[in-house]
């Protein structure tokens, strides 16, 4: 790591983990609590979208994995008596399982095919929590306990802004080192041309099934996390609007860059809830917004050089 | 069965005029239209508006519906995906675009019309009844006869016109198509309007039969792409194949799979991961790389 990279991510560590909780007390704008945390759980789920995009697939499919990673902590924590703790990861691994049965057949698909049908799989992943007897069909599973450390907490919100915020951390150091590790570089070979790749001996298959278990990882303890956090699931809780922000956070952020997401994600979630004043004119006023920038900026933020001012952060 | 099958083939000539639409705009421009379902929505409800509330013929509801989301459909062609496409670097970023669209016609329709579920009132009554054996509403024969009559004129004008020679040209090899002579911004752009149009006028055909409401865009959209990724993506034979497909299978699913409640799609869709892990090209797409 070079020297201002190490500034860099110091100040940022001291910015989320010091600087807002002081900053929000001293306001006394506890709602922001919540809408951060949400920033940082929706920016894993990215996360994981980013990587799917870092071996050339479009993946619109991530609120299928998030309502999948949920159901199956509210199911463990409330069926098997399971600690939220042991939930989470379980529900990780559980998502990345499924992934892999469900990526082999469809990762050998390409550009909008794969988008076409990993937006497909949002759809079928809510119609299947519907029909499910596990999953309590559209009632869903409510009064889910709250996770035994937090609940314990005076200040509920500000643990869960902890827990949220050192998961974002941890997701995107593991990002980071994996973009940056052998199997990274071999990705990006993938992005460029599989078939090249393939024949200087690159294993294709395994790589795209290990970076989409990887993204799903992501997306499912960003749905458990949820989960706890909103002590309920219905099959409405991730959707395809849903699916379809997390590839917006990504293109927002930029594809080129490992926090893109996380930028993409801010961006988009406080620009929605900025324009709440707008009332009934907000869904009219965000997406005309968006069609603008797509307009002016048609290669994302990244395109004014964002990333060169980032790049010193981390 | 013979009831089965009857379902199946009205709701195969609706769907397969959806996937028309889009696998047009897909064939011509590489755009993937996310918007797809919002404009049958808008379809819905710009009949409902000609003919419940101005009680205007319903014909007259249909024409204006097509007549509308054709020029919507060249207007976001030539004031929105023409300029990003021509200065984006990724093709993704109309995919981006596209959502965005989606969105906004979601907004607008909220806007405009509400978020109530409209219907309006029954083109023909009566029932046609063969001995039990059949039983299907005059009105929905009506509507699939008046579908599979728009399937069969839209393959006519492909087939057989200028501008639908000059489109298949493009759709085939934009490059050649251009040195050939082809004005490709001008077929693009009716495309896109042709595209948009058959959205509007299933949207006024359905609006009959299911209602409209503002959460029918989304699912119609899904329900599209699944029809497109069954026959091929940007074929049109594929698209109309893929309808009467997924028509079919809704059909028969919902019929015999009834009592174990909705796990119709489910099946729909595993079976088409099978299908597609055969076939990745779907039934009579071209096969890439």
């Amino acid at each position: 790591m070079k020297r201002n990279q190490i500034i860099g991510l110091a100040l940022f560590l001291f910015t989320v983990l010091v600087a807002v909780p002081l900053f929000i007390q001293a306001s006394g704008r506890w709602d922001f609590y919540y809408t951060l945390t949400s920033v940082a759980l929706l920016s894993i789920a990215s996360a994981g979208v980013w990587l799917t995009f870092y071996i050339g697939r479009i993946n619109i499919g991530q609120g299928a994995y998030a309502l999948a990673g949920g159901y199956f902590a509210a199911i463990m924590v409330t069926k098997a008596g399971l600690s939220f703790w042991l939930a989470l990861p379980l529900a990780g691994l559980f998502t990345a399982a499924v992934s892999v049965l469900i990526g082999l057949p469809i990762l050998r698909l390409r550009g909008v095919y794969f988008a076409m049908v990993t937006l497909v799989l949002t759809e079928v992943a809510r119609l299947t929590a519907l029909a499910l007897p596990v999953t309590n069909g559209a009632k869903g599973i409510t009064s889910i306990p709250l996770p035994s450390g937090i609940a314990s907490l005076s200040n509920v919100k500000l643990g869960f802004y902890y827990v949220a915020v050192a998961l974002m951390i941890i997701v995107f150091a593991a990002m980071y080192r994996l973009v940056n590790s052998r199997v990274g570089h071999l990705c990006r070979s993938l992005q460029q041309n599989e078939e090249l790749a393939s024949s200087i001996g690159v294993n294709i298959t395994y790589l795209r099934i290990i970076a989409y278990s990887i993204s799903s990882f992501f997306g499912g303890i960003a749905g458990a996390m949820f989960v706890a956090i909103s002590q309920s699931i219905y099959p409405s809780s991730f959707q395809v609007a849903d699916s379809v922000n997390f590839m917006l956070n990504c293109f927002l952020g930029g594809l080129g860059f490992v926090f893109g997401p996380m930028l993409g994600t801010l961006v988009l979630y406080f620009g929605w809830d900025l324009l709440f004043q707008t009332g009934k004119y907000q869904l009219l006023v965000y997406s005309s917004l968006l069609i603008l920038l797509m307009l002016v900026l048609p290669n994302g933020l990244l395109s004014i050089r964002l990333s060169s001012i980032l790049g010193g952060r981390k | 069965m013979e009831q089965i099958l009857a379902n199946g083939l009205y709701l195969g000539a609706q769907y397969a005029l959806i996937a028309l639409g889009l696998t047009l705009i897909f064939a011509l421009m590489n755009v993937l239209n996310f918007a797809h379902g919002q404009m049958y929505v808008l379809g819905g409800f710009v009949t409902y508006t000609v003919y419940a509330q101005l009680g205007l013929p319903f014909v007259a509801g249909l024409f204006a519906s097509a007549v509308t989301l054709a020029i919507i459909g060249a207007l976001i062609e030539y004031f929105l995906f023409r300029p990003v496409i021509r200065r984006s670097s990724r093709e993704e970023s109309t995919m981006l675009l596209a959502a965005g669209i989606a969105f906004f016609l979601d907004a607008v329709i909220l806007l405009v019309f509400g978020e109530k579920q409209r219907g309006v009132p029954k083109i023909i009554n009566g029932v046609l009844n063969w001995d039990f054996r059949l039983i299907m509403p005059y009105d929905r024969i009506l509507i699939g006869f008046l579908a599979i009559l728009s399937i069969v004129s839209f393959i006519l004008f492909m087939q057989y016109s200028k501008t639908g020679r000059a489109m298949r040209a493009l759709a085939q090899d934009r490059v050649a198509a251009q040195l050939q002579g082809v004005n490709v911004d001008r077929y693009s752009m009716i495309g896109f309007a042709l595209g948009a149009m058959l959205a509007g006028l299933v949207g006024g055909l359905l609006v009959t039969i299911t209602g409209v409401n503002l959460g029918m865009g989304g699912p119609t959209s899904i329900k599209a792409f699944m029809m497109v990724m069954i026959g091929g993506a940007g074929v049109i034979s594929g698209a109309i194949a893929g309808g009467f497909i997924l028509g079919m299978l809704e059909s028969i699913g919902l019929s015999v799979l009834s009592q174990y409640g909705d796990i119709t799609y489910l099946l729909i869709f595993a079976s088409l991961m099978v299908f597609l892990s055969i076939r990745p090209q779907g039934l009579m797409g071209k096969p890439w790389g």
